[in-house]
């Protein structure tokens, strides 16, 4: 049981902070379906400091890891932004290219710049010993990520709720012609920086995965983190604190199936079968409360 | 080789990896007019795909196969139409969930059918049927006039659609409705129905491009195999500029993208795999950045009325 509960939580990590980037970005109007290419950004900086830069000091690392992924992940998100920004293409469209685009690129990394020192295995070296998240329960992988993760949801909270970029957000993904009209908000810089924070948010998952859980990276590293993520965000209703509950509900789910898997023989693909079924139940969801209040 | 004969392959793998993305854009074109943007379109074909499979080894003919891939593309597309018609869900949330949960689906019915292995499977596949004279035409013979069936629906189907919507009085309704719907209800076309036969007819084709991927091209069936053709097919439509016939023509640069790798490494290119496997995302990429600044959408796309 407390197995199953831990894995739960290492599931629910990345589910929390990748649902975080797809809440904000949904709030702010932009279909941002590109975590997950944003997420292996991320995950591919992380791995090049934590296998190439050769400092010894954990606080190297701390430093610079989140930073460089971050950044990783916002000018992964930069390219639909701008084509958005720039020429109005459907940010659905391009950030689902730019999954297929990241995976091939890891796949190309692993086997060839970044692959381990005997060039035997389509995978990473391992990232040095100071570049690793210490873990919160002894022998587990659960690491400093998770509180992490739940203060920045708190953060995305307070920012959406209670400070004017926050209000600016999501005046410009609720009616974004009202807010331009309203002379106050000016929408594409807001839903531009909005969507580049997203990116920078699953930027962020992407690191504490492989700093924290896998120390190595590899293809097929994410699970379809940054598409679970989407129903893990609706349904929270794009709330950032009801993420923290809805990606523990979905960390428990695939810790079940992966559970199912090993015993039952039951895919653990079905879990996506489950995800979509929650989405459209939401949809439906929705439609009565909107009916219950005209 | 001769740079004759990697020309002519080049031009045959263009028109092959062609032809199920254009079979799919050209359905969502006629969904896109209509007024709603389908993004389980990528589902549908991964569901076609499929049951293309799934039939051809249960009765052993193409032709069922070809219309259990059609069936199942557009059972899949009714229910995104029923979420997105009925439920009024958001297009693009209700297309996601289809798509993952086509995924999911198909990956379950696939090894619950044929075990975790997935046993080989023995498909009736459809072979390039040559048309006489026309196939021994130099360079373009084999490309356009050797190709499995499919390809050849291609030539009547792109230009019948074009007629469809831009000269008939149906194809000025759906125009209409993904135009102006309230507009055109005010005129008297029944909006939502239109809609749903548009949803339909893009997954129906949508499911007979999966069918066409697995019986007369792969031969077999692999789990997520479509691979984002389907998003492919999205950003063709656009490239096509909602046209059927540019539709058509963006489809053969998106193969031509891909066959490139044929060709590089006939001429004996090393590239790395990955940056071919990559080539058509990146073409959307700059495709869409190209134009998607001058081509005009149907003006209510992706919004509930």
């Amino acid at each position: 049981m407390t197995d199953f509960l831990l894995a739960s939580l290492v599931r629910a990590t990345p589910l929390l902070i990748v649902g975080l980037a797809v809440a904000l970005a949904f709030r702010a109007g932009i279909w941002n379906i590109g975590a997950e290419g944003q997420f292996y950004a991320g995950a591919v900086v992380a791995t090049w400091l934590g296998t190439r830069l050769g400092a010894s000091s954990p606080l190297v690392f701390v430093l610079l890891v989140p930073a460089s992924a971050a950044l990783a992940g916002a000018l992964w998100a930069g390219v639909p932004a701008l084509l958005r920004a720039r020429f109005g293409v459907l940010e659905v469209i391009t950030t689902i290219m730019l999954n297929f685009i990241a995976e091939y690129l890891v796949s190309f990394l692993v086997h060839g710049p970044l692959q381990e020192a005997g060039k035997t295995y389509p995978q990473s070296d391992p990232v040095a010993d100071a570049a690793r998240l210490g873990p919160l329960v002894e022998g587990a992988r659960l690491t400093w990520a998770l509180p992490f993760a739940v203060l920045l949801a708190v953060a995305v909270w307070i920012m959406l709720t209670r400070t004017r970029p926050g209000f600016a957000l999501r005046a410009a993904g609720a009616n974004p012609e009202a807010a331009r009209v309203s002379g106050r908000i000016r929408v594409l810089r807001v839903t531009t920086v909005a969507f580049l924070a997203s990116g920078a948010i699953a930027g962020l998952a992407g690191a504490a995965e492989v700093s924290g859980v896998t120390f190595a990276l590899y293809e097929r590293l994410s699970p379809g983190y940054g598409y679970t993520a989407i129903a893990v965000a609706l349904l929270a209703r794009l709330h950032p604190l009801g993420v923290i509950a809805s990606a523990l509900a979905f960390g428990a789910l695939e810790a079940g199936a992966a559970a199912l898997q090993r015993s039952w023989g039951i895919p653990s693909v079905t879990v996506y079968a489950v995800e979509a079924l929650v989405i459209l139940l939401i949809v439906a969801a929705e439609r009565r409360v909107r009916r219950a209040d005209d | 080789m001769t740079d004759g004969a990697v020309i002519a392959s080049f031009l045959e793998a263009t028109v092959r990896i062609a032809t199920p993305l254009a079979m799919a854009a050209l359905g969502e074109t006629v969904t896109q007019r209509s007024g709603v943007i389908n993004v389980g379109v990528e589902g549908a074909m991964l569901s076609g795909a499929l049951a293309s499979a799934m039939a051809g080894a249960g009765t052993h003919s193409a032709f069922a196969g070809f219309m259990a891939g059609a069936l199942a593309g557009a059972a899949v597309a009714a229910v995104f139409a029923m979420f997105v018609l009925v439920t009024r869900g958001d297009q693009i949330v209700v297309g996601t969930a289809i798509t993952l949960g086509a995924t999911g689906a198909t990956g379950a019915i696939y090894r619950a059918a044929f075990g975790q292995a997935g046993a080989a499977l023995t498909l009736p596949t459809v072979a390039p049927a040559g048309i006489p004279i026309l196939s021994a035409i130099p360079v373009i013979g084999h490309a356009l006039f050797r190709q499995p069936v499919p390809t050849y629906l291609l030539y009547a189907i792109a230009p019948a659609l074009w007629w469809f919507l831009m000269r008939t009085q149906p194809g000025l309704a759906v125009r209409a409705a993904g135009e102006s719907p309230h507009a055109a209800q005010a005129a008297g076309i029944r909006v939502n129905r239109l809609r749903w036969l548009a949803i339909v007819f893009g997954g129906a084709m949508a499911g007979f491009a999966g069918a066409t991927l697995v019986l007369a091209q792969a031969g077999t069936f692999a789990e997520r195999m479509t691979a984002g053709r389907g998003f492919i097919a999205i950003a063709i439509v656009v490239l096509g500029r909602w046209n059927p016939l540019g539709v058509a023509l963006a489809a053969l640069v998106f193969g031509a993208a891909s066959a490139l790798q044929f060709a590089l490494q006939a001429l004996g290119y090393a590239v790395p795999y990955q940056f071919f496997l990559m080539a058509p995302y990146v073409v959307s990429l700059l495709a869409l950045g190209g134009v998607g600044g001058r081509a005009r959408a149907p003006e209510a796309l992706g919004k509930a009325w």
